[in-house]
């Protein structure tokens, strides 16, 4: 099932006008932020489908801008946020595409820094309801019926163990896991979909693990 | 957990609860939270929605200047007495329309299903607070029964616009909100899928064409029609009408209805009222002069 909680169907509280366009653009953009870890220099937005076709008129430009300088669906600087970001001196570029996508609100999120950059695409699928497809060029293959972690990591012996064992500490059942990389000791990827709610304490130990780069929960 | 309205009556017959109740159990246990906890939620998504009644009914105006003002002019037409249909219906068209009045000039509102979608179930829950004059916890409880059938949808169908039409959206919040009314009126389980079923039949094919892409015209209008749709519904279930075509059964039709949708009846602006003469002049006039609004 691809919704869970009442809260899906009776809620966000957000800022209109649409909640696929608005408040589900807000998340994209806010999952964006919360794996770059920091404010962007430059963002590049890339529309599809339905999002190419009317995104001016619902504000999901403002929306996933909002998302990214960290902003809630209710927000009320969202309706400003590409002003913010003009004055945070962010370079903001939209592009609307052609391509045809599996989900007709599809949007390609591209953050960057002189430190780093960071290509994620996520789909509105309703309500204000979200799921990120890809990240970084790894396709990922999420439910979104439960929590879910992304770990970013250094493709060396013992990282998934680690993670694995201190998720055992803390009593978490893991219900599905992935494991990628792009090449052999390079930036590798574990997604790992669990049964309960995780706190960030568990999150932040996590984090401090050897060869672990980043660690985000993408699904409340 | 409930797969579909059936599964959903027959969990709150066989326990002689309301559905509200069968929505609040079910959300503890995914949520691991108190009733306490779950009811406080939904509390605060309540107090959301009387904010944008009563800002809608003070009369607010869109950025494109599409829509606005509209709540209040029915208020006003209500006080002078001498409307056709009843007070009821014309109470909740109106803050139905308030509510996404203010959705469309930004304002907050709860997305009930969707925000374009926002005002139906608010708006028919505020005018039978006059009528009915429910406690605050009836008034949550209207929103988990709203919530669980809209969790049906969504789960079997679509609530989304883009992927459904606007049968999905407004149709779906009407369906939601005539079965809501049906349980604070005092109706039974089987009822409230009855009004549900009703309603979404009347909704079905409606396709979704936002005039320039902005959700105004015709979405404000439709969810006026939508509460009224959800108040008559609840009427005949209440009156022992029932649907032929069994809920989950117009839910699964509604879903294959939208699969067979265009593209351009989804929300993308290219069909319906949106290619209209007048809907294309709108757009260009609205566009033209740059909506941009960071400047």
């Amino acid at each position: 099932m691809k919704f869970k909680s009442v809260f899906d169907i009776i809620g966000p509280v957000m800022i209109g006008p649409s909640s696929s366009h608005t408040a589900g653009a807000a998340r994209i953009g806010k999952v964006a932020r919360s794996l770059f870890g920091r404010q962007p220099k430059w963002i590049t937005i890339s529309f599809y489908g339905s999002f190419a076709n009317t995104y001016k008129g619902h504000g999901t430009d403002v929306a996933i801008i909002g998302g990214i300088l960290d902003f809630d669906t209710f927000d009320e600087r969202i309706k400003s946020s590409l002003g913010i970001a003009h004055q945070l001196g962010i370079n903001v570029t939209f592009r609307e595409e052609e391509a045809v996508t599996d989900h007709p609100n599809t949007a390609r999120v591209k953050v960057g820094d002189d430190a780093g950059e960071l290509e994620l695409v996520g789909i509105s699928i309703g309500g204000g309801k979200i799921e990120i497809t890809e990240l970084n060029g790894f396709e990922l293959k999420l439910s979104g019926n439960h929590p879910a972690i992304l770990i970013a990591h250094n493709d060396k012996f013992g990282a998934i163990a680690s993670v694995s064992n201190l998720l055992a500490k803390h009593q978490i059942n893991i219900g599905h896991m992935e494991v990628s990389r792009k090449e052999k000791g390079k930036l590798a990827l574990m997604t790992i979909e669990v049964d309960q709610n995780i706190d960030q304490s568990v999150l932040d130990d996590l984090s401090l693990l050897p060869n672990i780069l980043q660690v985000t929960k993408i699904v409340d | 957990m409930f797969r579909n309205v059936a599964e959903l009556v027959h969990l709150a017959e066989s326990k002689n609860i309301k559905i509200a109740q069968v929505m609040i159990e079910q959300e503890m246990e995914v949520k691991e939270k108190t009733r306490e906890e779950i009811l406080s939620l939904m509390g605060q998504n309540l107090d959301v929605m009387e904010r944008a009644v009563e800002k809608g009914l003070t009369g607010v105006h869109s950025f494109s200047g599409l829509t606005g003002g509209d709540a209040v002019l029915l208020q006003k037409y209500i006080q002078k007495g001498q409307f056709l249909t009843g007070e009821i219906i014309l109470d909740a068209v109106s803050k139905a329309v308030a509510t996404n009045e203010v959705n469309a000039a930004m304002g907050t509102i709860c997305a009930t299903p969707t925000a374009g979608s926002a005002g139906v179930v608010p708006g028919t829950l505020f005018a039978l607070k006059n009528k009915l004059n429910p406690s605050r916890e009836q008034m949550i409880e209207f929103l988990f029964t709203a919530g669980a059938f809209g969790f049906v949808v969504a789960n079997n169908a679509s609530i989304s616009g883009a992927a459904g039409g606007c049968q999905a959206e407004v149709g779906s919040a009407a369906g939601m909100a005539a079965a809501s009314i049906v349980e604070m009126a005092g109706g039974t389980p089987k009822q409230s899928a009855e009004a549900m079923a009703i309603t979404l039949k009347n909704m079905l094919g409606l396709v979704c064409d936002p005039v320039a892409g902005l959700v105004e015209v015709p979405c404000v209008k439709r969810n006026a029609m939508g509460a009224s749709n959800a108040m008559i519904a609840a009427d005949m279930a209440l009156a022992g009408i029932t649907s032929r075509i069994p809920c989950d059964e117009v839910i699964d039709a509604m879903y294959k209805i939208g699969q067979n949708m265009p593209t351009a009846l989804k929300e993308t602006a290219q069909g319906g009222l949106a290619a209209t003469p007048t809907g294309k002049e709108l757009q260009e006039k609205i566009f033209g002069v740059s909506l941009n609004k960071n400047n």
